[in-house]
């Protein structure tokens, strides 16, 4: 996963006019890369909004979770910074900021990505899934989540948004996936609890529900 | 065991679905309005002063608002910290807050802060302090003796020794005790081991970072913070903003995950707090991954000296230990002392010597990690133990049985010349059901068995640790509309006892689970005094209290009964959410009924009128409730029997690659005594999460320093390797067991089991390394890194390091 990621993120950045060299020094500089919200805008106080030629367009309009989101973005910004500021879906942690422990994972087009590590400008006219994304209208949870509560599974849960969104990826791609392929799938998150028999049991028991048919 | 209804059911806790779809709010999660964040500037050095500081340039940036620095902060009584200093002890250590309108801003603003460091010597290794004319980590000393700080060298020691990897005798120690005559004692051994051995410092390193977020509003501050224990936080945080604890709103429901690193927050969550009361918005103080490990403390590495004497059928007869213990820069953590403690308890020494100290270093200050002390107990000395058995021809896991305390055992220091017991202990029983269960037979027969260059090795270790405390409060409403609202000020870090223990106050009143509303996390909500969420010390602290408060609240139940319908209260009995005469279920009331009847009584029944033996915070919580229905406080006055301790017995099969040094965990047990278990699922998280953070004790999670600039190497998840999913077993389920015994000084039997989880999975995974490579080899030290093992294999080879060096 951390290859394609990579790969993409280069790609992808390129395309749209920021250099890889640039985002880099941005997130360095900062430690958290960008960090307004709609109030607290670093455009309020002096930085014109209008860009500097080649620079992206600031207003774009998102897909988050089914809905159409119009935001304010910076050139740098991170998708876990848009989320979690801009749009208010904090379900989404950050636990490193530096693509080391997956607590920031999300889905995009279906792939488990690092938002840490993800330019938002990167995701536009794509679809991204948060956990706040995986209940049903009607409160109906998803096979992963159903998992989670029917085996208490996590302790302290900040790892919890990270991993559900790669066993959502997991259940979508390998229900079938053995106890070691569960591991191997889920290698790029770190628990600290290190409740990892545990998040095992729940992957494998997302991975039976899936199977049998429960929603998803 | 007893014929629970809840204890010891799994169930689902009131949380788990907040955190399952996202909405759970951590501390970073909250927003208020006009919402500044700050950043911190560190030192760039472990030691230095501040020598000159021109912070215009960046107070003058647009959208800077508020500046904080030490001057701001009132002097910490050394060897305390302020938060922010003038003279940075480590590299990483806060110097000054800068808050501004956005993030990216306050950054800028940091970096066009100008500072002159003055460098000031700096040592990272105890040992280094300790040699004539070594360096000292503060001005004002390298140890604290008694109360003060003092400066201690060993002139009198072979340095010569040390440079062998030998740990030195007869230097000067800050503490020592004694039971017994280790001289005689040795003097009776068949067999004796002088080992060094050390086990290095480690980060806690929450997935959660302490990240703060404080406001305040009509003369009150609000206070969101990551905070292992709730009630346990209020005192402690109004002190360091130094306002009265009545004036202080703390919103805890949710911590990332502590380990003992944030058992009442941390120091540097006032930071926001203090920037916010300056500027008159609120602030957000980020923590970065890389900050967390600067400041957000670590377990401290011991160097020692160990001499087990054993008698030929594996029976301790003497230990006698010198620990070195590695103190960062501040406080006084003790874990060389219940390093101590708990090799007394789990080894049963008739004749034991100990003497230690804490040195300064210039590393991360050190605080408790859990078990503290224990850990480096069992990582340190269950290798030793482990080779005696070998060279004694003794069973490795009778040895251990051996020794194993029983009933209410002695152990540890003495105090006014005598030891003290535990509570209980089974760890026999618990081994003798382990035996069976877990094949032990079956697994030693694997060992050695080779696959290629693989070989098989199995390891068993013993741990011990605390388990809980006593006296604590119980607080509940049953309310008008029959719901029992049980009050809790234990925080929530994932270990879910605020909720687990709240249980016992159901059961007591023999009510669904159904009708309970645990109400936790915010101490504007009304929360008792109660238990610090760490040392495993709520499980049994608040089945207790809770225990006390069920029944109490079932006692008023039967009075207003009785008053209503006559008879005595005896003839009264409750279940299923009613109170009702025995033999005659028509003659009842439903809690709802039972609640409008106490507001009418008042007095002892609404919470009026209070017992007075409350903790203070009780008596103030129980106040605010009074009315709301039939009110409840009640003390825990349960009978106490000594010390609560927990056991676990870890059982590991790893594999090791003689040619790359490579260690695969292919299976890992584990055996406990801890009690009546209260939820299986959490209690299941607690002995395998446990024995995996262990693992990462054993296998590789550890600090690298450069010793020419006292930085460090390793401080990011990469490069200082906490356990990985692929690290832990995962071709198949782990086991476990519980002895099931119940602990006689608790109501329901229950004792905590958060600590002694993390040493057995750490000694057993080094006495299988060991065991893979035939056994009788002297790691000595934790962890055992891939170039050790290659080392050892290939005796041509040069070691890298000092076997007592630190941070390598």
């Amino acid at each position: 996963m951390g290859d394609v990621a990579g790969t993409q993120v280069q790609t992808t950045t390129e395309q749209q006019g920021v250099s890889r060299r640039g985002f880099i020094k941005g997130v360095i500089a900062t430690g958290a890369s960008v960090s307004a919200s709609n109030y607290v805008l670093r455009s309020g106080h002096g930085v014109a909004l209008a860009q500097a030629p080649g620079a992206v367009e600031r207003l774009v309009t998102l897909n988050v979770n089914g809905q159409q989101r119009r935001v304010d973005v910076m050139p740098q910004e991170t998708l876990a910074m848009t989320l979690r500021y801009k749009l208010g879906l904090t379900g989404t942690k950050i636990g490193c900021d530096r693509a080391e422990c997956g607590a920031c994972t999300v889905l995009v087009d279906g792939v488990p990505q690092y938002s840490c590590s993800t330019l938002t400008h990167q995701v536009r006219g794509r679809e991204v899934q948060t956990i706040e994304g995986l209940e049903g209208a009607d409160g109906t949870l998803h096979p992963v989540q159903q998992a989670v509560v029917d085996l208490q599974g996590f302790q302290c849960a900040f790892c919890m948004p990270g991993f559900v969104m790669n066993m959502v990826a997991l259940t979508n791609e390998n229900p079938d996936a053995t106890r070691g392929e569960c591991a191997h799938h889920l290698a790029g998150n770190i628990c600290r609890c290190i409740d990892y028999n545990k998040i095992l049991n729940v992957a494998e028991k997302a991975c039976e529900y899936t199977r049998n048919g429960m929603r998803s | 065991m007893a014929d629970y209804k809840l204890i010891g059911k799994n169930y689902t806790t009131p949380d788990i679905l907040a955190k399952v779809t996202g909405r759970a709010k951590y501390a970073e999660d909250f927003r208020a309005e006009g919402m500044l964040f700050t950043k911190l500037l560190v030192s760039p050095m472990p030691h230095a002063r501040v020598r000159r500081m021109d912070t215009s340039a960046a107070m003058a940036m647009p959208g800077v608002e508020a500046i904080l620095t030490a001057d701001d902060l009132p002097e910490a009584e050394a060897p305390q910290e302020a938060g922010l200093t003038n003279e940075p002890l480590y590299e990483g250590e806060p110097i000054l807050a800068i808050a501004a309108v956005d993030e990216e801003t306050a950054a800028e603003a940091v970096e066009a802060v100008q500072i002159d460091f003055e460098p000031l010597p700096f040592v990272l290794d105890p040992m280094d302090s300790l040699r004539p004319g070594g360096p000292n980590a503060r001005l004002d000393g390298n140890t604290m003796a008694g109360r003060d700080l003092s400066t201690i060298k060993w002139d009198n020691v072979d340095w010569n020794e040390f440079d062998r990897g030998i740990m030195p005798l007869g230097g000067e120690v800050t503490d020592e005790w004694q039971v017994g005559d280790v001289e005689a004692g040795f003097a009776e051994a068949d067999l004796i081991l002088d080992e060094s051995v050390f086990s290095a410092s480690l980060s806690h390193q929450p997935l959660e970072t302490r990240t703060a977020m404080a406001y305040w509003q009509n003369g009150k501050c609000y206070m969101h913070c990551s905070t292992q224990s709730t009630a346990r936080t209020e005192a402690g945080m109004a002190r360091w903003i130094g306002i009265d604890p009545t004036d202080l709103v703390l919103i805890t429901e949710y911590c990332g995950g502590g380990f003992g690193s944030k058992i009442s927050s941390s120091i540097q969550a006032r930071i926001p707090a203090l920037l916010s009361r300056k500027v008159g918005r609120p602030v957000m103080m980020r923590v970065t991954r890389q900050e967390e490990n600067f400041f957000g403390r670590a377990r401290p590495g011991i160097q020692a000296r160990a001499k087990f004497g054993f008698k030929s059928d594996g029976r301790i007869v003497a230990i006698d230990l010198t620990m070195v213990q590695d103190g960062g820069p501040y406080g006084r953590s003790g874990d060389y002392m219940s390093c101590a403690d708990q090799a007394s308890l789990m080894y049963q020494p008739e004749h034991m010597r100990v003497r230690g100290m804490t040195v300064y270093t210039n590393t991360p200050p050190r605080g408790a990690q859990r078990a503290p002390g224990g850990v480096q107990a069992v990582a340190m000395f269950a290798p030793v133990v482990d080779k005696a058995a070998r060279q004694l021809g003794v069973d490795r896991l009778d040895i251990i049985h051996t020794n194993a305390p029983q009933g209410q055992a002695l152990f540890g220091r003495p105090r006014q010349g005598r030891q003290g017991n535990v509570s209980s202990a089974f760890p026999k029983e618990a081994i003798d059901k382990a035996r069976e269960e877990f094949d032990w037979e079956g697994m030693k027969a694997r060992s050695g068995q080779r696959n290629g260059s693989k070989v098989t090795g199995v390891g068993v270790a013993i741990s011990s640790y605390s388990a809980g405390t006593s006296g604590v409060d119980g607080l509940l409403v049953i309310r008008p509309d029959s719901m029992v609202e049980i009050h809790t000020g234990v925080g929530n870090l994932g270990t879910e006892s605020f909720s687990d223990t709240s249980r016992a106050a159901m059961e007591a009143l023999d009510t669904p689970w159904e009708q309970a509303e645990v109400v936790w996390g915010d101490t504007s909500k009304h929360l008792p005094w109660s238990a610090i969420q760490g040392g495993s010390q709520t499980t049994h602290g608040h089945t207790r209290s809770n225990w006390a408060a069920g029944l109490e609240a079932k006692k008023r139940l039967q009075e207003i009964a009785a008053d209503r319908f006559g008879g005595s209260p005896d003839s009264f009995d409750v279940a299923d959410g009613r109170v009702f005469r025995r033999g005659n279920r028509g003659q009842a009331m439903t809690f709802g009924q039972a609640a409008e009847r106490a507001i009418q009584l008042g007095g002892i029944y609404d919470g009026s009128q209070l017992p007075e033996d409350l903790n203070e915070m009780t008596t103030r919580s129980a106040r605010a409730l009074a009315g709301r229905g039939l009110v409840v406080a009640a003390k825990d006055n349960f009978e106490t029997g000594g010390r609560n301790m927990s056991f676990c017995i870890g059982f590991a099969e790893v594999e090791v690659d003689t040619e790359t040094g490579a260690v695969v965990l292919k299976d890992y047990k584990v055996a406990s005594d801890a009690g009546t278990v209260l939820h299986p699922q959490n209690f299941a998280g607690q002995v395998h999460g446990g024995g995996i953070q262990g693992f990462g004790v054993a296998l590789g999670q550890k600090w690298v320093m450069d010793p020419q600039w006292g930085l460090h190497v390793a401080k990011r998840f990469y490069s200082n390797r906490p356990p990985t999913i692929l690290d832990a077993p995962h071709d198949q389920e782990m086991a476990w067991n519980n002895a099931d015994l119940p602990d006689p000084f608790n109501p329901l039997g229950a004792k905590g089991i958060g600590e002694a989880p993390v040493g057995a999975g750490a000694g057993a995974v080094l006495n299988a390394i060991s065991d893979a490579l035939g056994g009788n080899v002297d790691f000595n030290r934790s962890p055992i890194m891939g170039d050790m093992i290659l080392t050892m294999l290939n005796p041509e080879l040069e070691e890298a390091h000092n076997k007592l060096s630190t941070h390598v």
